[in-house]
């Protein structure tokens, strides 16, 4: 154990792509964490899916030791964090375990709308802040003013950012001294009873329910009856350890220290992230304050290709949520996609995790409908139901109004593009809140907008508009009455529950003229000719039809020719597109996701 | 013609007792598979067309005008053949057959008969041009054997032949055509092109009613196809017009109306001929008849084996000369896969397929009914049958969702 005034927990907070992970390479490297030779670009990031990406998904906690230039011995817990607006709550939650931490910026990019919202979060946590300017030796680095924007967002000097080159390793060494010098240690109670805080929580197929802990106060043993105060679960701490970033078992954790707890217990929902650990006997009676369960914000339709595929399905996403508590799903049927489920996510990003994961590590092959939001339904009856997917909505004459959800929205844009970002916003229907100006070329834009609006391409059409520059962050706000309409999708005058969308209802006619335009392209043409409508209730707004197929035969067949005729044939064939009937239809996967892509 | 017994599905062949057959009869087509033909590809040309993919030599190319080495390789080709079954039908193809001389095809049959002896009654076919043509070489022709000639007259529209590229006038197409008639051949055919991007319905018309009018005994109509590295291709990836299917289908369905109703039965997708003038060598091909193939490029099926030969004239010369066949690959298929291409080229014919064992299983299967329902196939006298033709390529792609395990 170390006293706690030799320890130093932190953070790296930063944009994606600002390099916090090469950063944290850079220290576990020069502080001999790990040597040169089994350095492997973003050793933390430990899902394949993250270092493809680029991304930390999970958050993640390292043990480092260092020596100070004055010679005392320290030990630092390097707590990374998600880089994502999608997984901020984890952000949250690992700034919980930390009295400070390192705010990146790129120097050629400067301060953007991820960072502001994760530094006013280490603020509000009271966390101590080293701002930090990296990628200094880039050609288009401007490291002054990307440190005078930060020394404006946290209010100090620009002397206090430490510039540094992840990258090359210069100031590095400066950023280690600043970390003992700057940051504050914990302030736990040595003697009091046992207090730590899980901060995340993961299963292994081999050891159960792997959590990570911060001792607040007093210290835990391996073997120690200990109890979840949350759940009420007394169990034995079989296993105590730290990352270094190997794992590495130890006897004890002391005030102040992180690092791992395996209890054997095999269902993660007994493990709440945020709960408090304690002993079973003589422990504490006040729980830590604890975290807000994240809330999914976004809603699709997951449904297997092959009908037959609907229990692996079911297991494939029990698996997920071992890890990814944030996930949440239930059994849905589709008459044009057969049994699938509607699973909700924290944001897109989360989405396409997901799905690739299910994809990529179950080998399933799936249809996934487009992206809806939690709307809810008055009732003419005074009641109010959850609404999210299409099919949910009630008939009109029992419908009194819906809400929906908004959010508060953050962007940070180079201030030419000011107008361009404030007619994507009127677009979207958002109002405009306060707009500040980070320095005279940047400015900060606050707006209230639906969720729906900004979940298909919002932050894509942000970066194209501003050539890249603009960042986003958003955060949930209230619900609020809007004109919604269903519009359904009628394939040869059959609606397709699938296809149906909530939109409002200035924006339905340009939105199902868009649709059967694009779904016109998608869908090959068939056997017989199909009309593609799109309606409000009975009422069809908008019109067009596939024409039949007449003609797919080769010319010719000489007898010298037939197996490579039968050859193409086969390839033909094997090349054909993923197809799902729609009743008489073969419509292929594409189409189903056509709505994300659709520009209205 | 006797009565045969199918050795190994036991089908017994009836005898019918005509003369003509309609083409389009099962009993025919059954007949077929058990005729043995051969092919010849004379792979010399005047020029390229723009459209054509085949094994060619055009005359300014190298080896395009030394045709006598040609015809003393296939001669020996020939020789090598280990087989000697009669032959019941001869196609001469190309290139262009014609630019041998009428004695060097004579040359050539010479050989065929010495090593499988020819049937007196065997359809002995040419491909012709219809600007070579002349009365003195239909008669040549007919001298030497010949009783079938397919004129590539193509259209008779000066505007499309242009567009393909070809060199001979309407006038000429006349001309060739009366000029056989005269000679006395048994069948004279007409191919036709339909589709060219320069075509309009009313030249397609007017082509199609002069080409019935000349009252041919057989009919293809091949729709313009763009296929990979021909000159077509090229023209079409650097924005050129590209055929286009729905037209396609309009000059097909017009086409056999005309030739339906003139008394041309339709046989094959694209073939149409009166009673008795069916072409045999290509009805036995796609009956999975057995034939032997000589020349550049060219492919036979023999003993369930599908062996090719080497396409470039230079290296086929060698290997002949060199004493071996010129053979660039072959491939034995496995009983399904021969299966399959029986069933798969079974659909192209207006008589359609005994089902075998993919057809039941196909015929049950959710495709099987789905275009069954849309009327696309049907069961005919225990037959699969296609009845929109022009749809062919889609249910023999529907057919390879049938497995192995499945039948």
């Amino acid at each position: 154990m170390t006293a706690p005034s030799r320890i130093r927990n932190f953070s790296i907070i930063a944009h994606i792509d600002h390099g916090k992970s090469t950063l944290a390479d850079r220290l576990l490297e020069r502080t001999g964490a790990i040597s040169e030779r089994d350095m492997r670009e973003q050793v933390l990031d430990e899902m394949d899916l993250e270092r493809e990406r680029g991304i930390t998904i999970k958050a993640n906690a390292v043990r480092i030791d260092y020596e100070a230039s004055s010679g005392e011995k320290y030990q630092f817990n390097l707590i990374d964090t998600p880089g994502h607006v999608d997984f901020s709550y984890e952000v949250s939650r690992s700034l919980e375990a930390c009295e400070g931490a390192v705010l990146v910026v790129d120097a050629s990019q400067g301060v953007e709308a991820q960072t502001l919202a994760n530094a006013y979060m280490a603020i509000e946590e009271g966390l101590e802040i080293i701002p930090v300017v990296n990628k200094i030796d880039l050609p288009a680095a401007d490291p002054d003013r990307a440190a005078a924007e930060l020394a404006g967002v946290l209010g100090g000097t620009a002397d206090e950012v430490i510039r540094v080159s992840a990258k090359t390793g210069v100031g590095i060494d400066e950023l280690l001294e600043a970390i003992v010098d700057r940051l504050p240690p914990p302030e736990g109670d040595e003697d009091a009873a046992l207090r730590a805080l899980v901060f995340d929580s993961f299963y292994d197929t081999y050891r159960g329910v792997v959590s990570h802990v911060r001792v607040v106060d007093g210290s835990i043993a391996t073997r120690q009856p200990i109890r979840f105060m949350a759940t009420d679960l007394d169990v034995d701490a079989d296993e105590l350890g730290i990352r270094r970033p190997s794992t590495e078992a130890v006897q004890r954790l002391g005030t102040g220290e992180v690092g791992y707890l395996i209890t054997g217990v095999k269902e993660i929902d007994l493990i709440r992230v945020g709960d408090t650990v304690t002993h079973a006997t003589n422990g504490s009676f006040e729980a830590l304050p604890g975290y807000q369960e994240p809330k999914p914000m976004v809603f699709s339709g997951l449904f297997p290709t092959d009908g037959d595929d609907f229990e692996r399905l079911r297991e494939a996403l029990d698996k997920l949520r071992l890890n990814d508590s944030s996930l949440v799903f239930q059994a849905e049927t589709s008459r044009a996609l057969g049994f699938g489920f509607r699973v909700g996510f924290l944001g897109l990003l989360h989405m396409e995790i997901v799905r690739e994961r299910l994809e990529r590590e179950y080998d399933l092959e799936l249809v996934a409908t487009a992206p809806s939001v939690a709307y809810r339904a008055n009732l003419t009856s005074g009641q109010q139901i959850p609404v999210r997917s299409p099919q949910d909505l009630p008939d009109v004459s029992s419908l009194d109004s819906i809400e929906e959800p908004f959010v508060k929205v953050m962007i940070i844009t180079p201030s030419e593009f000011i107008g361009t970002v404030m007619e994507l916003v009127q677009q979207r229907r958002g109002e405009m809140g306060e707009m500040t100006y980070l320095s005279p070329e940047r400015a900060e834009l606050h707006y209230r907008i639906p969720l729906a609006e900004i979940v298909f391409d919002f932050f894509d059409q942000l970066k194209t508009r501003t050539r890249g520059y603009a960042s986003l962050d958003y955060e949930p706000d209230d619900y609020q009455e809007s004109d919604l309409v269903r519009v359904n999708i009628l394939l040869n005058g059959l609606p397709v529950d699938a296809f149906s969308t909530i939109v409002h209802r200035e924006k339905a006619y340009t939105y199902g003229k868009a649709m059967v335009e694009r779904l016109r392209e998608l869908i090959p043409r068939q056997l017989f000719d199909v009309p593609i409508q799109a309606a409000i209730g009975t009422r069809i707004i908008s019109r067009e039809t596939i024409k039949a197929r007449r003609k797919d035969v080769t010319a010719k067949c000489y007898g010298g020719d037939i197996t490579r005729k039968r050859k193409l044939l086969e390839r033909q064939k094997a090349g054909k597109r993923r197809m799902k009937m729609v009743g008489q239809v073969e419509v292929p996967q594409e189409a189903f996701v056509a709505a994300l892509k659709l520009e209205t | 013609m006797n009565v045969e017994q199918g050795p190994d599905t036991g089908y017994r062949i009836p005898d019918t007792g005509h003369s003509s057959p309609r083409p389009d009869s099962p009993e025919l087509a059954e007949r077929a598979h058990y005729w043995r033909s051969a092919y010849v590809h004379i792979p010399f040309c005047a020029r390229r067309c723009p459209y054509c993919d085949f094994a060619v030599v055009a005359a300014d190319e190298a080896g395009g005008s030394d045709t006598q080495r040609y015809v003393d390789a296939l001669v020996a080709e020939i020789g090598m053949e280990s087989d000697s079954s009669e032959l019941h039908a001869i196609n001469f193809g190309g290139g262009t057959p014609t630019r041998l001389h009428p004695d060097a095809l004579a040359q050539i049959i010479g050989a065929l008969d010495t090593q499988f002896s020819i049937e007196d009654d065997a359809e002995i076919s040419i491909e012709a041009n219809p600007e070579d043509w002349t009365p003195a070489l239909a008669d040549d022709l007919r001298r030497i054997g010949f009783n079938r000639v397919s004129f590539g007259i193509q259209s008779f529209d000066p505007v499309v032949l242009e567009a393909l590229g070809r060199v001979h006038s309407p006038r000429d197409a006349l001309e060739a055509f009366t000029a056989a008639r005269a000679a006395d051949f048994t069948t004279v055919s007409i191919d036709l092109i339909y589709g060219t991007p320069a075509e309009t319905d009313e030249s397609w018309h007017a082509t199609v009613e002069r080409a019935i009018g000349l009252g041919p005994d057989h009919l293809s109509a091949y729709a313009l196809t763009v296929e990979g590295g021909t000159v077509l291709s090229r023209a079409v990836r650097g924005g050129a017009p590209e055929p286009d299917p729905d037209e396609q289908a309009d000059r097909y369905e017009y086409l056999d109306q005309v030739a339906q109703s003139a008394g041309l039965i339709r046989y094959e997708v694209s073939n149409w001929a009166r009673p008795g003038h069916a072409c045999r060598y290509n009805l036995s091909t796609w009956m999975m008849g057995e034939f032997s193939a000589f020349g550049t490029g060219a492919h036979d099926s023999r003993n369930g084996v599908r062996a090719r030969n080497i396409r470039r004239l230079d290296a086929y010369l060698k290997h002949v000369e060199a004493g071996t066949r010129p053979r660039s690959g072959s491939e034995r298929l496995g009983e399904f896969e021969s299966e399959r291409e029986r069933f798969m080229v079974g659909l192209r014919l207006a008589a359609g397929v005994l089902p075998g064992v993919i057809g039941s299983p196909f015929i049950m299967s959710d495709e099987g009914r789905r275009l069954t329902d849309a009327g696309v196939i049907a069961v005919r006298n225990g037959r699969v049958v296609v009845l929109r033709p022009l749809l062919t390529d889609l249910v023999a792609r529907s057919v390879l969702s049938v497995s192995p395990g499945d039948c």
